[in-house]
């Protein structure tokens, strides 16, 4: 697969270039026209619009009641949704309304963190080992894939068996083996560029390999690395949903997505909507992201459309 | 081809024992030990049972025991559960599991590769758009959130399944289903986009031009070639049902392996964690292995490179 996606983009790199110096010589922006193809595709539209609303309301619903996200009504526990509470109460009477933006502002948090450490690392990791080249090379990527071949999931579980549970210490174990893909793709990335005549008429010039590296490698990468990071965003919030249905993730009273939805598995017969509002934000906050991504992926590199 | 597996499985038992270290030492990170939790224990009993699980001894002794115990299949005894080892935990659970994950595998790659051919064959067509709207929503929906929801749905509104527990074929239906979805989604689009490029190629057009329908180009000449990546995307297949398992097999009670490990790690039993994980990390590589091998045995084009590089 990695082979194919090279041998791919390889082709798009060469078109592209292509493009710029044959079709559209002086008023090509690679930006710009990416945005003109996004904002035709429909459902990365979508996707973007309802990440945006998601994000304003994680900033602003938990203000819009009267309501905290601890604060108990015993008395009136479990109630289905209605004019008071717009989602419901849970089994100690909070509002389930507030909770979920809460949780919103927790998951969001950690989906977003966890994703820009791994592009932090990712980056520098695949550069570094693409601009030494040789042994040392390899023996960086055989690292990568040593640790990659251990399934991502169980080692953040073990993770957080170990170092327990918490916001911080769940974005650690996210990005402690999160960061991989990242570096893969930006080694096959600028493993390719480096082949381009662009990059061998700077050398000849005399610029700086770190120069060549953060003026002409990484920029012509960051399609592929803006892609990656709204895919990696998803996957990280999935992650920490998963760890907080199993009950490794954060801890009461602050709820993230998937806390809510473990403490309503238990009452799905009669009181589903406490399991069903945070499972559906949950799903809807992955669809955005993947279609997002999804769509930035064609407008970036409409060769590879998938 | 020797050359090259033999590198695979050098390769397999070095990542091997890099978790099989990595859990060791993780495990001996944590603060305190197994029995710290438990009530005021008379200080002779203690030192019986740090003696009886080898506690007492330095941590380069306990890591020689559990290497010599990981090659003999003797991952010793659960903390938990007292005359229990972590090699019959693995021995009673496994095969639920793998039960599971069989027919969730199956599921996937049946209606994968079907839904697949036929959103390419009807490429942009309103066939194709439902198909991919359906991919990128299997996509998108965790499995334990489609577990929960056809739980509700099927068997607790409609009564249609069993809500919960394992025994018969019926209680499978819905916990394969949902571990299914996703691997499903990804066959899909995978078997898509290949279809869709396969379809241009001269030898469908010469089939075509010698009269052959659609049905028939498809089966006997697109599918072989389009089929190629999914059979390199069967590894992280294994491991999206392998780890939905944990979740799936917790909503739905079954005795399987994932709630085992789910179990052991709420219960802090330390020897079926690393038991438990080893194992896991063994099954998935060996998968990535057996796959890294078929995609040799059905694509010759590989073993001609092969061949032209030895020669």
């Amino acid at each position: 697969m990695s082979e194919k996606t090279r041998r791919f983009s390889s082709i798009f790199v060469l078109l592209r270039y292509k493009k710029t110096s044959e079709e559209i010589p002086s008023q090509y922006n690679f930006w710009a026209e990416s945005w003109q193809r996004l904002r035709s595709n429909k459902m990365a539209m979508f996707g973007l619009i309802t990440l945006f609303c998601l994000l304003f309301m994680a900033l602003v619903g938990p203000w819009l009641t009267p309501y905290t996200y601890y604060e108990t009504h015993l008395h009136l526990k479990n109630q289905a949704p209605s004019s008071q509470f717009w989602f419901g109460t849970d089994e100690l009477g909070r509002d389930l309304f507030t909770r979920v933006w809460w949780g919103a502002r927790i998951s969001l948090l950690v989906g977003i963190v966890a994703s820009f450490v791994d592009l932090v690392m990712g980056v520098f990791y695949g550069s570094l080992a693409a601009s030494i080249g040789g042994k040392v090379e390899e023996f960086m990527m055989r690292v990568a894939d040593i640790l990659y071949s251990i399934p991502y999931l169980l080692v953040v579980i073990l993770l957080m068996v170990v170092i327990g549970s918490g916001i911080t210490t769940i974005i650690i174990a996210l990005t402690i083996t999160g960061w991989i893909s990242m570096a893969r793709i930006v080694r096959g990335q600028i493993l390719q560029l480096k082949q381009l005549d662009f990059v061998k008429a700077a050398q000849t010039m005399g610029a700086s390999p770190f120069r060549i590296l953060a003026r002409h490698l990484i920029p012509n990468a960051t399609g592929s690395i803006i892609v990656t990071v709204t895919l990696t965003i998803p996957t990280a919030i999935f992650a920490e949903a998963f760890l907080s249905f199993l009950g490794l993730g954060i801890q009461a009273p602050i709820a993230s997505w998937g806390t809510m939805a473990n403490d309503g598995l238990p009452a799905l017969r009669y009181y589903p909507w406490r399991l069903f509002f945070p499972a559906g934000f949950i799903s809807l906050t992955m669809l955005s992201f993947n279609v997002l991504g999804d769509g930035l992926r064609d407008a970036f590199d409409p060769r590879m459309r998938l | 081809m020797i050359r090259f597996l033999l590198k695979k499985i050098f390769i397999l038992f070095l990542s091997l024992f890099m978790v099989a270290s990595l859990t060791f030492a993780l495990m001996q990170m944590i603060p305190g030990d197994p029995f710290t939790q438990e009530k005021a224990v008379p200080e002779e009993i203690l030192k019986a049972m740090y003696h009886h699980y080898g506690l007492d001894q330095p941590w380069y002794v306990q890591y020689y025991r559990y290497m010599k115990g990981l090659i003999t299949f003797d991952l010793g005894p659960s903390f938990k559960y007292q005359g229990r080892t972590v090699t019959e935990i693995i021995r009673e659970g496994f095969p639920v599991s793998m039960t599971l994950g069989f027919e969730a595998l199956i599921l996937s790659i049946f209606f994968g590769i079907a839904l697949g051919s036929l959103a390419a064959l009807k490429h942009l067509k309103w066939q194709d758009h439902i198909t991919m709207v359906i991919a990128v929503l299997g996509i998108s929906i965790p499995s334990f959130i489609l577990a929960t929801f056809l739980q509700y749905l099927i068997s607790m509104k409609f009564d249609l399944l069993p809500v919960a527990r394992w025994g018969s074929f019926d209680h499978s239906i819905l916990p394969a289903l949902s571990l299914a979805a996703l691997p499903t989604a990804f066959i899909a689009r995978l078997t898509r986009s290949n279809m869709v490029e396969i379809m241009q190629e001269d030898y469908i057009q010469t089939a075509r031009s010698k009269g052959l329908n659609s049905f028939q180009i498809v089966i006997r000449h697109a599918l072989r070639n389009a089929l190629l990546p999914v059979v390199t995307y069967l590894g992280p297949l294994t491991t999206a049902i392998l780890t939905g398992s944990f979740a799936v097999e917790k909503i739905f009670g079954i005795p399987g392996l994932g709630q085992w490990f789910v179990m052991s790690i709420t219960n802090r039993d330390y020897t079926v964690i690393m038991g438990t994980t080893v194992f896991y990390s063994a099954i998935l590589m060996l998968c990535v292995l057996l796959v890294d091998i078929l995609y040799c045995l059905i694509d010759p084009r590989i073993q001609l490179i092969n061949k032209k590089v030895r020669a």
